[in-house]
């Protein structure tokens, strides 16, 4: 098993707040997410059973979203938002200074598996161009400064 | 980290006794059950549970005149009567907190800073439709709002405003919080639903419309975030009061999320009918354009609506006005470019998006998409060729109308306009390869 025991039974108490079962997919492919950083077959099909749905039901709702990937990225997965009013502000420079920082292209994980670097589409967070999410934190009003201090603060932490 | 840094009028709000969603947002305070009720919170509520019926208040919200806030405009009261009066299966109340169409970010600032007047609206709707199980659909990445928003909800339920036989008046009422996979069709009503079901966020084919077939085949309302908080503030204050903010036909006050070139982008209440260079320019809201620059244009209602250029923009920002330009008002975003912004560039950005968010269901809007793309990029690559502009119109007329769900019609329109605006600008990036404005944003 992959998943633990916490786990499967977050899972299992989402699944009752549903009238059907299978409303839980999304739910469960986020917890397995949280736990892992990642969601393939192996875990689809431990899902299946967990919340008893077909093994397909389950591949076929991951593979459409962009917040289950089946491969796991770095420690820190850096989203630059690249829509329009971040772009209107700079995003695409925000990319090519994060790209010059941490020596990685978009789309690539730093050596040490410490960030990965990709680009998004609009987060909600417009009006506070340009902005990137870190796993769960939003940072906004991006200046080149507040940059460097954000990569370096969790360098350190690291 | 809960506390979005995005800017807000609320201290104009709270001198304007007419403004009210954004009231308290700047009180920290706020998201607690304790504080929103000494600002009045549940009050509509218990007004409703304490003596309306479920007509009473469809009735109210359709005299009201508030139509909805997610972007198509529909009136909210009349959407809520067509829930079939007979029928004996469940009802659903889903509230679209899917936000993600670029330029909008008003939504998650109610979720954020005032959830439990999402939770007040929601909870009056659902019972306008006899609903007992209502769902909010957040997307993913809001990990805060999702989280502010389970607070919320254990909060009302510990104190009594949702559960059981809640104010003792015998109705029941509970909650469900849901979070999306990363998907900006799932904001699209019936992707929602299907994506709330636990399958792949594809549109369904209408009718049946959701009020008569939506969540597991029962009867679905599917409301905006901020057309469910200006419920209870309806039921408060009355009907009239509220059809007497903003226009005739478009009552009310709406938020606008203000991006781009401005100098004080934010998010801002204002009635209904506002002027839109007001908002732009005046210190109160936009501050004036970026460096001082020219305006060169502004889309005035998310990235799906079409163009409005500088002669365009002393108009009123309400739903007919916009309608009558060629526009729409969409989801209130205003998103303003100066001087500096190639057109093809702009387009080649909001072309990608609506490429990359096709869902895929239906030809026209997934290769069409992917066509647009191509030839728009090797325009602005600088490898464009004679009669691309023609192809480019070509593929949108074969688009536009011919699709399941509105993206398909979205993609186009911003394009459309731009060619009618500066067909001149898009001749020339093609006969000289390359932008007839230089744009390189640095971020500072
Ligand atoms: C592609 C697409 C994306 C949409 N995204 C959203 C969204 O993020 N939030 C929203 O409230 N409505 C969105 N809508 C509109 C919804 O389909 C629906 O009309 C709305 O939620 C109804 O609520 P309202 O009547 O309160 O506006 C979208 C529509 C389309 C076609
Ligand atoms: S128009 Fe586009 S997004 Fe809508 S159903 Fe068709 S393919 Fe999907
Ligand atoms: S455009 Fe970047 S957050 Fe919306």
């Amino acid at each position: 098993m992959i998943l633990n025991q916490t786990s499967i039974q977050k899972i299992k108490e989402r699944a009752k707040e549903f009238p059907q079962k299978k409303s839980a997919i999304l739910p469960a492919l986020t917890i397995a997410y949280q736990q892992e950083g990642y969601v393939d077959e192996a875990i689809y099909r431990e899902l299946a059973k967990i919340i008893d749905v077909p093994y397909v039901e389950i591949a076929e709702a991951a593979t459409f979203y962009t917040m289950f990937p089946k491969k796991p990225r770095g420690k820190y997965l850096i989203q630059v938002c690249h829509n329009i009013s971040c772009a209107l502000l700079g995003a695409d420079s925000l990319v090519e200074y994060l790209e010059n920082k941490l020596k990685i292209k978009k789309g690539e994980t730093t050596e040490d598996n410490l960030f990965t670097l990709i680009t998004v589409e609009c987060l909600g967070s417009c009006s506070t161009a340009p902005m990137m999410q870190i796993n769960q934190d939003y940072y906004e009003n991006l200046t080149p400064e507040k940059v460097n201090k954000i990569i370096e603060e969790l360098k350190a932490k690291a | 980290m809960f506390y979005s840094p995005v800017r807000t009028n609320a201290a104009q709000v709270a001198k304007d006794e007419n403004l009210h969603l954004f009231r308290y947002v700047e009180d920290p305070d706020q998201c607690k059950v304790d504080t929103f009720v000494a600002h009045g919170g549940y009050e509509a509520w218990k007004k409703v549970l304490n003596g309306m019926s479920a007509d009473e208040v469809i009735d109210v919200v359709k005299k009201s005149g508030l139509r909805g806030r997610g972007g198509a405009g529909f009136p909210t009261g009349m959407k809520w009567s067509f829930v079939p009066k007979d029928s004996t299966k469940p009802r659903y109340l889903c509230c679209n907190a899917d936000e993600s169409e670029p330029g909008t970010c008003k939504d998650r600032v109610l979720l954020e800073r005032d959830p439990h007047s999402v939770i007040e609206g929601m909870a009056i709707a659902a019972y306008a439709i006899k609903c007992h199980l209502m769902f909010i659909y957040i997307r993913g990445e809001f990990a805060y709002a999702i989280e502010r928003m389970k607070q919320a909800r254990d909060e009302a339920l510990a104190k009594g405003h949702l559960g059981k036989n809640i104010y003792s008046s015998g109705y029941d009422l509970d909650m469900v919080i849901y979070s999306g996979g990363g998907a900006y069709i799932c904001g699209e009503e019936t992707a929602l639903l299907n994506s709330l079901e636990g399958h792949r966020g594809q549109p369904r084919i209408r009718p049946p419309f959701p009020a008569i077939e939506g969540l597991y085949a029962s009867p679905t309302i599917v409301n905006n975030v901020e057309s469910l908080a200006s419920v209870p503030y309806i039921i408060k204050r009355g009907a009239q009061w509220y059809s007497s903010l903003g226009t005739e036909k478009s009552s009310g006050t709406k938020i606008f999320s203000l991006s781009g070139h401005v100098k004080q982008p934010g998010n801002y209440e204002v009635a209904l009918g506002f002027n839109l260079k007001k908002l732009i320019y005046d210190p109160q809201y936009g501050g004036g354009i970026l460096g001082d620059k020219k305006l060169k244009g502004v889309i005035p209602g998310g990235a799906s609506t079409p163009f409005l250029t500088p002669e365009m923009i002393d108009i009123k920002l309400d739903y007919e006005s916009l309608q009558e330009v060629g526009s729409m008002l969409g989801s209130g975003a205003v998103i303003v470019f100066h001087e500096e912004t190639c057109i093809v560039w702009t387009i080649l950005k909001l072309t990608h998006f609506f490429h990359h968010e096709s869902c895929g269901k239906c030809t026209p809007c997934r290769e069409g998409t992917a066509w647009l793309e191509q030839i728009i990029r090797r325009i602005e690559n600088g490898q464009g060729r004679d009669g691309d502009i023609e192809k480019i119109e070509d593929i949108c007329n074969n688009i536009l109308g011919r699709t399941i769900c509105p993206l398909g019609d979205a993609a186009v329109m911003p394009i459309q306009s731009s060619i009618k605006h500066w067909r001149d600008e898009w001749q020339y990036h093609i006969e000289h390869k390359k932008c007839m404005v230089e744009t390189h944003f640095e971020f500072k």
